[in-house]
């Protein structure tokens, strides 16, 4: 009984850490993308500063604002908290883990920016309502794509537990397999334009007119700002994770010693630096595409998507 | 059998096999006439790793020499010859629009699937695994001729032409552990000549209807003017 409690404090601990760490990742990238700019970097804790500020601030609601306005923020952090529950960060075979699988995580993802697409258009301002249909238009080319990779590792791993993926990954060593290459580079893909980075949509930018993820949440101030701002960066974060443990899972803790969890916990801090580096490497070079050039970068992502599959069934099932 | 339970070079190959496949497909979707070059000079590279690499893990010995015949015709000559045709024409600025670039793309991705479907039986009465990569090596024959169908200049047809060769040279590499060198020798200078040939034709092409544009070969001139 005590260690089923010790198991699920660890759980809830992990969640805790999953929200608190996710602003400095988003610092660290924004310090490694403005040292290859040449540019004079904020300190790596200015996130954590940024969203204090704006709990403090006292929020401006519109007149004509409904109660979808007002609740979005909450209804969208609470949905991707709970998806970050899900993704083993630190730890495998996690009682969070064991209640829910990979759908279970799109789905929350599609939750989340259902709501977010509805308090774009709740305000009715012209910008709102572009960025909503924007982010609705991308993310139904990109959800395919997405669980296209993510069936690719399932159907490996026979189970779509996340956690039991990554255990079946782990325990079979180092194995080339080309259908993880493919459904690496889709998932990176898909990661990249759900997150709202370049090349896709430009985080940094507000009124600009081919915005995406800033244009629903213009009207938005205070606390509710704060609120989806972290709920973003969380986002960012499970992506992150998602890629870094489930095609490189090495160094992930599977016993629930104290030891075990350090070294999970260093070792998924210094993937995700590594990654961020590289996503902060190729938001360097390259720009901002089209809008309409988007559902080509989408559709290649599900061919890749769609290549992994194939290359699992025609290569490497059994016979 | 898995392939977690193959050796190394199994894995590898499969690998390679499958990153043959997707450079097939990156040429398909490729507009521009350089960069098709480009990856059709990389999917050589990558003929020619496999080659080397089966080489060393069967321990055959001529091999070695497709895979520096590869190296040497299909990585530098034809890419160089190709690339060099294109800059003094002046069409490296060219953007051939696909009609359909989804439609060709998912084509290609159903060509994959009937060419498994087609290899299954052989596959299932087979023993080796390598056996597995013919499937991929006959999409990507099947690719090369949609490439041919779906564009629409001289240079992206001969590619696709040399691609188609590329997938035979590969089932050949996988299947039966090289062919003979003769017929290997024949097949490169064919190859070769091809290549030559097609540079001819492109400058009559050009100066017979003053473009690369096939579709123009339909229009007969007298009734179009």
């Amino acid at each position: 009984m005590g260690d089923q409690l010790m198991t699920w404090l660890l759980a809830i601990f992990q969640t805790l850490l999953f929200v608190a760490l996710a602003p400095l990742l988003a610092g660290w990238l924004k310090w490694c993308k403005c040292h290859l700019q040449n540019r004079q970097a904020p300190s790596l804790l200015q996130p954590y500063r940024d969203l204090l500020k704006l709990t403090r601030k006292q929020p401006v609601v519109a007149e004509h604002a409904s109660w979808i306005f007002t609740r979005a923020p909450y209804i969208i952090f609470s949905a991707i908290v709970l998806a970050a529950s899900i993704v083993p960060l630190i730890a495998v075979d996690l009682p969070t883990a064991a209640i829910a699988d990979v759908i279970v995580l799109v789905g929350f993802f599609a939750f989340a920016r259902f709501f977010l697409a509805l308090a774009g258009l709740d305000i009715g301002t012209a910008f709102g309502g572009m960025g909503s249909s924007r982010e609705m238009t991308i993310s139904s080319i990109a959800e395919p794509a997405m669980l296209m990779a993510i069936f690719t590792l399932t159907m490996t791993a026979s189970t779509t537990n996340l956690s039991f993926a990554i255990i079946h990954v782990l325990n079979e060593g180092l194995v080339l397999r080309p259908s993880f290459v493919f459904a690496l580079f889709a998932l990176m893909l898909v990661a990249i334009a759900e997150t709202g980075r370049i090349p896709v949509d430009n985080p940094d930018t507000h009124l600009e007119l081919t915005m995406i993820h800033e244009a629903m949440i213009l009207e938005y101030s205070g606390r509710h700002l704060a609120l989806i701002e972290w709920a973003s960066q969380v986002k960012l974060m499970l992506y992150g994770v998602l890629i870094a443990n489930i095609f490189f899972p090495w160094g992930i803790a599977q016993s629930f010693s104290v030891q075990a969890l350090a070294h999970g916990l260093l070792a998924i801090i210094g993937k995700l630096a590594v990654l961020a580096i590289l996503l902060s490497i190729s938001e360097t070079l390259l720009a901002k595409m089209r809008l309409f050039r988007v559902q080509e970068y989408l559709s290649f992502a599900y061919l890749l998507g769609l290549l992994g599959m194939l290359s699992h069934i025609i290569l490497e099932a059994s016979r | 059998m898995n392939i977690e339970q193959q050796d190394f070079y199994t894995q590898a190959i499969l690998s390679m096999a499958a990153l043959i496949g997707l450079a097939s497909f990156l040429m398909l979707g490729q507009g521009r006439l350089l960069r098709l070059i480009f990856v059709f000079a990389l999917q050589g590279l990558l003929l020619t790793m496999t080659a080397a690499l089966s080489a060393y893990s069967l321990n055959n010995h001529h091999l070695y020499i497709s895979a520096g015949l590869t190296l040497v015709l299909k990585v530098m000559f034809i890419p160089w010859m190709l690339r060099r045709q294109v800059l003094a024409m002046h069409m490296n600025r060219d953007v051939e629009a696909l009609e359909n670039k989804t439609l060709v793309m998912l084509g290609g991705a159903s060509l994959m699937v009937f060419s498994y479907y087609v290899l299954h039986p052989i596959v299932q009465s087979s023993s080796t695994i390598m056996v597995n990569a013919l499937a991929v090596s006959l999409s990507v024959v099947l690719l090369g001729m949609l490439l041919m169908i779906s564009h629409r200049q001289a240079v992206a047809h001969v590619v696709g032409f040399m691609s188609i060769e590329n997938g035979l040279f590969f089932a050949a590499i996988v299947a039966t552990n090289g062919m003979p060198m003769v017929v290997e020798l024949g097949i490169a200078f064919d190859v070769l000549v091809a290549a030559v040939l097609f540079g001819i034709f492109f400058f009559h092409i050009r100066t017979s209807i003053d473009s690369l544009d096939v579709d123009r070969l339909n229009r007969l001139n007298e009734v179009d003017q």
